[in-house]
């Protein structure tokens, strides 16, 4: 049969946890249908390209939606495209950057699956504007966990469809989806990037160009005092006309684990520093390709090995526009005290929430930062989640791998309506991942 | 615009190819046995660019039907520009051994269809006077290991069969290339533990792709099998039959 099984060692894109895990590598939607309908004893997990950072893509039994890879349709006038779930952003820029299309809505690489994106509810730059990933999905198929393949949309199966989006792939494997692209007329995008002196600054720019088509904060988050939370805030828009070349693959690769200790207080300061100084004028102009704009780190490919072999995590957290300013100069006075920095500290405003009962963003700031994992770093983060919490915020799933089940449910009030359709589709007898077992869902 | 048939057209390889084809643009005429495979790799052959697609069924070990199917292909296509032959299948060596039943059925498959499909294809190629009859052979067939000379035997066949043709069909404006992959991460090759010298079928189809381009006649694919080959078909056979390969 078209069916390989490995018994294999996997983990997410923060190298921690890692699991023992079947990796299934099930060549067709058929046979993936025929294997959920002989149910087995273990937990099973639908995995894309594993770039979700902690345990949502791992259990006993981790499906690859790897070689789901097929285009199925595309209408040349709207820009609807369906496809297979395991296809990556990047294999679809590659193909239909050309041809004068580009994703409505991508995350920060493009190495994730549309499976992956839809099940994460991926959002980007364009948050307060266009939404997340599943805002621009139309219909998109689901196999159920007694091995039933249904389409979901908003006018059909509409709360599976809901739970599905963002759902972390606990109602049943993603198969298929249809999503709309955006015209461009160039593969360049024209970034306007400005300095700001402290935290409110850096919001109220946000708040000044709300109307620009891409926007995100990169942050120091090592300076303290009047300079807490000082950022370069930069704007992109799709270039009016021009070339139409999509990326080529990066060849700069991080070969091994690095000693952890390569990443300490003093080598993260100088790089905040740096980076924060890199551009000397208050607002600088220039054209970049998508590629660089987008996807910064996807040209070094790895990057992940900097954190060491025990790994790393990303904490994601977003706050309510309401707790604004104040929240956020709360949480980041904690960080800067704790002096664990992080090389990538960014800040985004996101738009209003969609109806989807797990997607993260809600309106409000969204800052994520990277940490090293080390012996009191949960202790920490579990301090910064009450503090989160309290502010009425919650944390992303897709980069969580350790935060709590009363958090979880305290911060995602959907949880139990989300926990109903898996019990009414028998989802909850089959799909699991170790996130999933963690969080009590 | 290229003109391009597929037999074999599901297999992994194929599959890759196929898509850097599709991207170029060309006509493609696909032939492989599951219909269902086939429509999925048509529709997205045709949504990465291809000019068009047709599907054809069929089963290489049903001889009898192999005439009308390349006849078809060469009727619809007109010229041909490039004929991919992929099809084939990984014998389970130690059931072999016990089945003489088995062993000929495998030998039908890897060898005898495609030569069959070949005499075929490379009298009409010749009438054509150009083209590319490209053949995925395989390094096994260099040399006869106790692991799967089954399979190598057959691959072996092909190989010296494509020799005579190329070497007939020189003449004629028509190259012969056989393209012979070390270890592909296949659903054929399911079953293996992966190592460093394994590679994606991506990169086998692109190299296949230059190699049709640049008129190569024997492409050992990653590059570096041909070095491996050289070293293994150099062992003297007094050494080789004591090896456990």
């Amino acid at each position: 049969m078209n069916q390989g099984i490995n018994q294999r060692t996997l983990c997410g894109w923060g190298q921690y946890p890692k699991t023992e895990t079947e990796l299934l590598n099930v060549h067709s939607q058929r046979r993936i249908a025929e294997m959920l309908a002989a149910p087995g004893e273990k937990s099973l997990i639908a995995r894309g390209m594993g770039r979700s950072y902690g345990d949502s893509a791992l259990a006993e039994q981790t499906l690859s939606t790897l070689h789901l890879n097929h285009l199925i349709e595309f209408n040349t006038d709207t820009g609807d495209i369906r496809c297979a779930a395991g296809v990556t952003l990047s294999e679809l820029l590659e193909i239909f950057v050309p041809r004068g299309w580009f994703l409505p809505v991508t995350p920060g690489t493009k190495f994730v699956t549309v499976g992956g994106a839809i099940a994460s509810d991926v959002h980007g730059k364009n948050h307060h504007l266009h939404g997340c990933f599943s805002d621009h999905v139309s219909a998109l198929k689901l196999a159920l966990a007694n091995g039933d393949i249904i389409t979901c949309s908003r006018s059909e199966n509409a709360s599976l469809f809901y739970a599905t989006c963002g759902g972390m792939g606990l109602t049943g494997i993603i198969l298929n989806a249809t999503f709309r692209l955006i015209p461009i007329e160039s593969a360049l995008i024209a970034e306007s990037s400005y300095k700001t002196a402290n935290l409110a600054e850096t919001l109220e720019r946000f708040e000044e160009f709300e109307q620009a088509t891409y926007s995100v904060a990169w942050i120091d988050c090592l300076s303290s005092g009047q300079k807490l939370g000082r950022s370069l805030l930069m704007l992109g828009e799709h270039v009016p006309q021009g070339d139409l070349q999509a990326h080529r693959s990066g060849k700069l690769k991080v070969p091994f684990n690095m000693p952890s200790q390569l990443l300490n207080r003093y080598s993260v300061q100088a790089f905040n520093t740096l980076y924060y100084h890199k551009q000397t004028r208050s607002h600088a102009q220039r054209e970049v390709h998508y590629d660089p704009y987008f996807y910064p780190l996807d040209g070094l490919h790895d990057w992940n090995r900097l954190y060491g072999k025990n790994g790393f995590t990303q904490y994601q957290f977003v706050i309510p526009k309401a707790a604004g300013l104040e929240g956020m100069q709360t949480i980041l006075q904690r960080i800067v005290a704790s002096k664990r920095g992080s090389f990538l500290a960014v800040l985004k405003a996101f738009g209003k929430a969609n109806d989807n009962l797990l997607s993260f963003p809600v309106e409000g700031y969204t800052l994520a930062l990277d940490f090293k994992i080390d012996a009191t770093l949960f202790a920490f983060l579990d301090e910064l989640d009450r503090i989160v919490l309290d502010f009425g915020g919650r944390l992303y799933l897709t980069k969580d791998a350790r935060m709590s089940e009363t958090t979880f449910k305290q911060s995602y009030p959907n949880w139990e309506a989300f926990a109903e359709i898996r019990a009414q589709t028998g989802a909850d007898r089959c799909f699991h991942s170790l996130q999933s077992l963690r969080l009590g869902l | 615009m290229k003109n391009i048939l597929v037999i074999g057209a599901t297999s992994a390889i194929a599959e890759q190819t196929i898509r850097l084809y599709a991207q170029q643009g060309a006509r493609l005429y696909l032939v492989a046995r599951d219909v269902e495979k086939l429509e999925t790799i048509a529709a997205d052959a045709r949504v990465r660019g291809a000019a068009d697609v047709k599907i054809q069924t069929l089963d290489v070990n049903d001889f009898a039907t192999h005439e009308t199917v390349i006849e078809q292909a060469f009727a619809t296509l007109g010229q041909i520009d490039v004929v991919l032959m992929a099809h084939g299948t990984l014998p389970d060596q130690a059931a072999c051994e016990q089945s003489v039943e088995l062993t000929l059925k495998e030998l039908n498959t890897n060898a005898l269809s495609t030569i069959s499909l070949l005499t075929l294809c490379a009298n009409r190629l010749q009438t054509q006077g150009s083209g590319t009859l490209a053949v995925i052979s395989s390094v096994a067939g260099d040399r006869g290991r106790q692991s799967n000379y089954v399979y190598g035997a057959a691959k072996g066949m092909v190989s010296i069969f494509l020799q005579g043709l190329r070497n007939r069909l020189f003449a004629h404006g028509v190259n012969v290339l056989d393209i012979k992959p070390g270890f592909v991460d296949t659903p054929m090759t399911a079953a293996f533990k992966k190592g460093p010298l394994w590679a994606k079928p991506q990169q086998i189809a692109q190299s296949i792709v230059t190699a049709v381009e640049k008129g190569k006649h024997t492409l050992y694919t990653p590059f570096f099998w041909r070095w491996i080959m050289l070293i293994i078909r150099n062992i003297p056979e007094t050494i080789f039959k004591r090896l456990k390969l």
